[in-house]
């Protein structure tokens, strides 16, 4: 049934191609710490972005990193670094793959790989405690990465 | 005196500017006026090579109000649960028609020092045993009464009693000897990065201590102070309830209070506390 909706959906938009196909977790191309390939072929957006960076629910990356342009959202944690200026030091595709799994990037770092879904010790159903009852879903969906890595591109000193 | 000035010292940092995003402070601690808690000391031995030189009690990471709590016993809501605990203590429980009073007598006394040497080797099982361990042996084997589930409030409260006459002595537990194995065990577990955000206990409590994760003001993550009365969560909380709590966080299978591993990791996290009082039952957020 769902599989038939899916299906007329991605006819009706056939002419613009490639709906059907975001890029599944363990799909993912890492190449020199970048990753090329937008996860929905579609851009990102960075106001829906901002959002999932501020909610706790969601990314909460203010939990770890401070950013001036979310501060209407408060307490930014200082574990990792600030990132005004986001989209000076780092292209789209390298902020892709930091925000998919930080750890292609920086292989000691804290950060919680937010398009992966295996590879994990003991990883538990959601914050339960509890074993999982499925496959583990990826902390962010393909067109949430998305809309972070278009918002954090936006990060500009200037 | 002493009192005097610490009631000057509280008004002159309440007087303060907030402090956003600081490192812990440097107030110091006194209970009732009279127990002088070592709330900083050198770093043991073992932790060489962590980066951390100086081990410090949560209770320098917690803002005043909360500090003050802890610095009175009528305001600290975990003396409450000591109390009740007091009259459990005297109370025969169980087939065998004894009370923790018949064997121990008073606990002010027999219980003594006992805190802070915790877990530590059964010889007799051949095993590690945690404070809460050594409870339940004794209700179930010479009481004959049923064992407190292992985080429980009954179970915290017993253990905040203990605790409470250890208040001020060292944490020293041992580390080699049959210990060892268990230790080690720890510290791996301590180390390993658990569940879906692959946090371990170093990420938060070794790395980045005195760093602000959201709201949450990260501590060095001591049990020296267990049980801890939460004002979170309003009651008195067990080491192995807040370990299992933590590792909950990092989107993890957790361990079982009372679990080998939990008991494991407590040892080799309350060996990165000696040198510091015990606090129990102290007051965090």
């Amino acid at each position: 049934m769902k599989k038939a909706i899916t299906t007329g959906i991605a006819v009706a938009l056939s002419p613009i191609a490639v709906w059907a196909a975001d890029v599944a977790p363990g799909q993912i191309v890492y190449e020199d710490g970048t990753v090329e390939q937008s996860l929905t072929g579609a851009p990102g957006d960075p106001e829906n972005g901002a959002i999932i960076m501020k909610t706790k629910s969601s990314g909460n990356c203010i939990s770890c990193h401070e950013v001036t342009a979310l501060k209407d959202a408060q307490w930014h944690g200082n574990i990792g670094p600030v990132l005004d200026g986001a989209g000076d030091r780092w292209s789209e595709a390298q902020l892709r793959a930091i925000v998919t799994n930080a750890k292609e990037v920086f292989p000691e770092s804290m950060m919680p790989s937010y398009y992966r879904v295996d590879g994990f010790t003991r990883p538990g159903n959601a914050y339960t405690g509890k074993a999982p009852d499925g496959p583990i879903e990826p902390l962010l969906t393909a067109q949430q990465v998305e809309d972070v890595v278009a918002f954090l591109s936006t990060q500009k000193d200037e | 005196m002493k009192r005097t000035a610490m009631t000057a010292l509280v008004a002159a940092l309440i007087a303060a500017p907030v402090l956003v995003a600081a490192g812990p402070d440097d107030d110091t601690l006194v209970v009732n006026g009279e127990i002088e808690m070592t709330t900083k000391a050198p770093a043991p031995a073992h932790m060489e090579g962590t980066g951390i030189d100086t081990i410090m009690s949560g209770w320098h990471f917690r803002e005043d109000e909360t500090q003050a709590l802890q610095m009175d016993d009528f305001d600290n809501t975990g003396m409450i649960f000591v109390e009740q605990a007091q009259e459990v203590w005297n109370t025969v429980e169980g087939t065998e028609g004894k009370s923790c009073a018949s064997c121990h007598d008073e606990a002010s006394e027999s219980m003594k020092g006992v805190r802070a040497v915790y877990p530590k080797w059964d010889e007799d099982k051949e095993e590690v045993k945690t404070l809460a361990m050594q409870i339940n042996a004794c209700r179930t084997e010479n009481m004959g009464a049923e064992a407190y589930k292992y985080d429980s409030v009954p179970m915290a409260s017993m253990e905040a009693l203990i605790a409470a006459q250890s208040r001020g002595m060292p944490m020293n537990v041992a580390i080699d000897g049959p210990v060892r194995e268990t230790w080690e065990k720890g510290k791996e577990i301590y180390y390993t990065r658990y569940g879906q955000l692959e946090l371990a206990c170093a990420n938060c409590h070794e790395d980045n201590w005195g760093n602000m994760i959201r709201a949450d003001h990260l501590s060095q993550g001591q049990t020296n102070g267990f049980p801890v009365y939460r004002l979170k969560n309003t009651k008195l909380n067990t080491v192995h309830g807040r370990f299992k709590g933590c590792i909950r966080d990092t989107r993890a299978e957790t361990f079982a209070p009372g679990s080998p591993e939990l008991v494991a990791l407590e040892l080799y996290v309350a060996s990165r506390g000696n040198g510091l009082s015990v606090e129990g039952p102290s007051v965090r957020n």
